[in-house]
């Protein structure tokens, strides 16, 4: 790993140099706020690097588009924001059922329907059980910093291709548009053709190969299923989280992304007025880190999570610790940006709350 | 006096039982396809694309390495296989309900870009796996079950002519429409779609080619009277012949 000079970017601009340094060679997308800056930084970015970039005619197209490169192997990926994801989901669930890796980017709006431009994380349940038809699941990644941002697209790339299953990074509006200095780093590089005896290139000298997702005949597609599952519960393997002063904590809050760097802040101020407060950030929200949770709730603690949306997340928690422990839930609503005092109060009720 | 075979069957294409319906002409397009795959040295650099409907199971026939596309999306994973595989042979095999209705964003724009792919459309003038339902290219008057009293041209629009928009847009190097219902069209489909391909490994741009082909299940016909529709009702309303050709053009 060769680190680089410090550079003072965006977060979606992150995510650009991140999947160039992944060697990404193809890009399609469609402009959708508030991820313009990727199609924007990668149509200028990636003919440079060899590769190629695409103004599709529509999110749809897009994601069609990146289901034929990744058939050839060829690293690709897709960004777009919430209604521009729900229009690629048609073909999340073909490449979910074709195992074809690829990357897709979901700068996460406010909804349902067009909502607004601002920051939001409705779209966990999309993201995390599935989002398209059929019973398949996604690799889900959701940095909280921009650092990260770059650090989990390099990842992302990789375990497309480790599990040959679309993977998904799950940020919002307010990673995208925030500036920080980053170190970016080179990983080592990708030999294309390693691992990959399911491309296709043309049955040169040998048999054709099929990438489908159609299984008429009698048990294929209860055998191609179970295959699946056996695939997401290796996923398990994956599961990351940052862990904040949670060991001698009463409370642990839940929250993801944005808005678990946030609760990060607030946690560091009630810290200081003695208030005993922990965080569990899930990085990888499917495979979700239930085991982290589930022994913090064996010891005792209580579970506050905070979302920035009605309450999604929230599930899962609640099947993590599974009656072990009190769990309560605060959702900041879309439209408008929470800071870290916003959560201060919920925090110490939720601290006060007996069960 | 010693036997020639004067139409030998590739061996690209797979010596197995047909699942298409008697009298079908997919069979038929699949085997002018393969024959062309094979005569012009492309089966080992091929990347063909399926689709949706009765053609999907082209992977069976035509053994080449093969992706599939969801309902209507071949031009747009054709672009993305193209993309990245430059070097490739790139066609997609589609049907009218895929291609003309659901899918018409995709092919239009895909041919408007000048992708350097081929795309061979069969239009039998109705969805033909789902149970025959009307398609944007029903004849008016045509019964389907749904438009059981026949198509309408104040209700449901006329048949769209797909070879002629096709050819309007500006990356199209050669749009053609053929029919397999005789030995004379037969020659004609097969020389057309190697102008298409030739488009494609020439860079000249889009290569298009609309197959007029029977569904005598869903037409309630017999085969014959299927192949004589083809003649005396689509003919006239869907033109044969080279709508475009920069491929001529470029020689």
């Amino acid at each position: 790993m060769e680190k680089e000079k410090k550079i003072f970017i965006k977060g979606n601009e992150a995510i650009c140099h991140g999947a160039l340094a992944a060697e990404c060679r193809c890009y399609f997308g469609y402009p959708i706020t508030p991820q313009n800056d990727i199609p924007e930084f990668m149509s200028r970015a990636l003919p440079e690097a060899g590769g190629e970039f695409v103004q599709a005619e529509s999110e749809i197209a897009a994601a069609n588009m990146l289901l034929g490169a990744a058939a050839c192997g060829v690293r690709a990926m897709t960004s777009s924001s919430s209604p521009g994801i729900s229009l690629k989901q048609e073909a999340i669930s073909y490449m979910a059922g074709s195992e074809l890796p690829a990357v897709i980017v979901n700068m996460n709006r406010g909804g349902p329907g067009l909502g607004d431009i601002g920051p939001s994380q409705g779209d966990y349940f999309q993201a995390t059980k599935g989002g398209g038809h059929g019973d398949y699941r996604l690799l889900v990644l959701a940095p909280g910093t921009v650092q990260e941002a770059y650090d989990l697209t390099i990842k992302a790339f990789d375990l497309a291709f480790a599990y040959r299953n679309p993977v998904m990074i799950l940020g919002d509006a307010i990673l995208g548009q925030m500036k920080e200095p980053i170190t970016p780093w080179k990983p080592s590089p990708v030999d294309p053709g390693e691992g990959q005896e399911w491309r296709l290139e043309g049955a040169r000298g040998r048999k054709q190969r099929i990438l489908k997702s159609l299984y008429l005949e009698d048990g294929a597609l209860a055998g191609h299923n179970l295959n699946l599952k056996e695939k997401y519960a290796r996923m398990e393997k994956e599961c990351a989280w940052e862990e904040f002063m949670a060991e001698d904590a009463d409370l642990i809050v839940v929250a993801y992304g944005s808005i678990g760097r946030i609760a990060k802040s607030t946690i560091r101020k009630l810290r200081k007025e003695g208030h005993k407060i922990g965080l569990i950030r899930p990085i990888t929200l499917f495979p979700f880190p239930k085991k982290p949770l589930q022994e913090l709730a064996r010891e005792g603690k209580r579970f506050l999570t905070i979302e920035h949306n009605l309450g999604q997340m929230v599930e899962d928690v609640r099947l993590s610790i599974c009656g072990l422990a009190k769990s309560d839930f605060y959702g900041h609503l879309p439209g408008n940006l929470p800071t870290p005092n916003d959560f201060e109060q919920p925090i110490l009720q939720a601290l006060k709350n007996e069960s | 006096m010693e036997e020639k075979l004067i139409n030998p069957r590739p061996t690209v294409l797979a010596d197995r039982p047909t699942h298409y319906c008697p009298g079908c002409h997919h069979g038929t397009a699949h085997k002018l396809v393969a024959q062309c795959l094979e005569e012009m040295n492309l089966v080992q650099d091929t990347i063909c694309i399926g689709s949706i409907g009765c053609s999907v199971f082209i992977y069976n026939y035509i053994l080449v390495d093969t992706v599939e596309a969801p309902h209507g999306r071949a031009p747009a994973v054709a672009t993305g296989v193209k993309r990245a595989r430059p070097d490739k042979f790139v066609f997609t095999y589609q049907g009218d309900g895929d291609l003309a209705s659901i899918g018409l964003a995709e092919i239009m724009h895909c041919a408007n870009r000048g992708e350097r792919v081929s795309v061979v459309f069969v239009n039998n003038t109705v969805y033909g796996m789902t149970g025959g339902q009307m398609a944007p290219t029903t004849m008016v008057g045509q019964k389907t079950t749904t438009c059981p009293k026949g198509r309408s041209a104040e209700k449901e629009g006329m048949p769209i002519k797909m070879a002629e928009i096709i050819a309007g847009l500006g990356g199209t190097a050669y749009s053609a429409r053929v029919a397999v219902n005789n030995i004379k069209n037969l020659t004609k489909a097969k020389k057309a779609l190697k102008k298409a391909f030739t488009a494609q490994i020439q860079g000249v741009g889009f290569g298009f080619v609309e197959i007029l082909a029977a569904c005598p299940t869903n037409w309630k016909m017999s085969p014959i009277q299927a192949n004589e529709r083809i003649e005396k009702e689509m003919i006239p309303y869907f033109p044969l012949g080279e709508f475009k050709d920069r491929v001529s053009e470029a020689k």
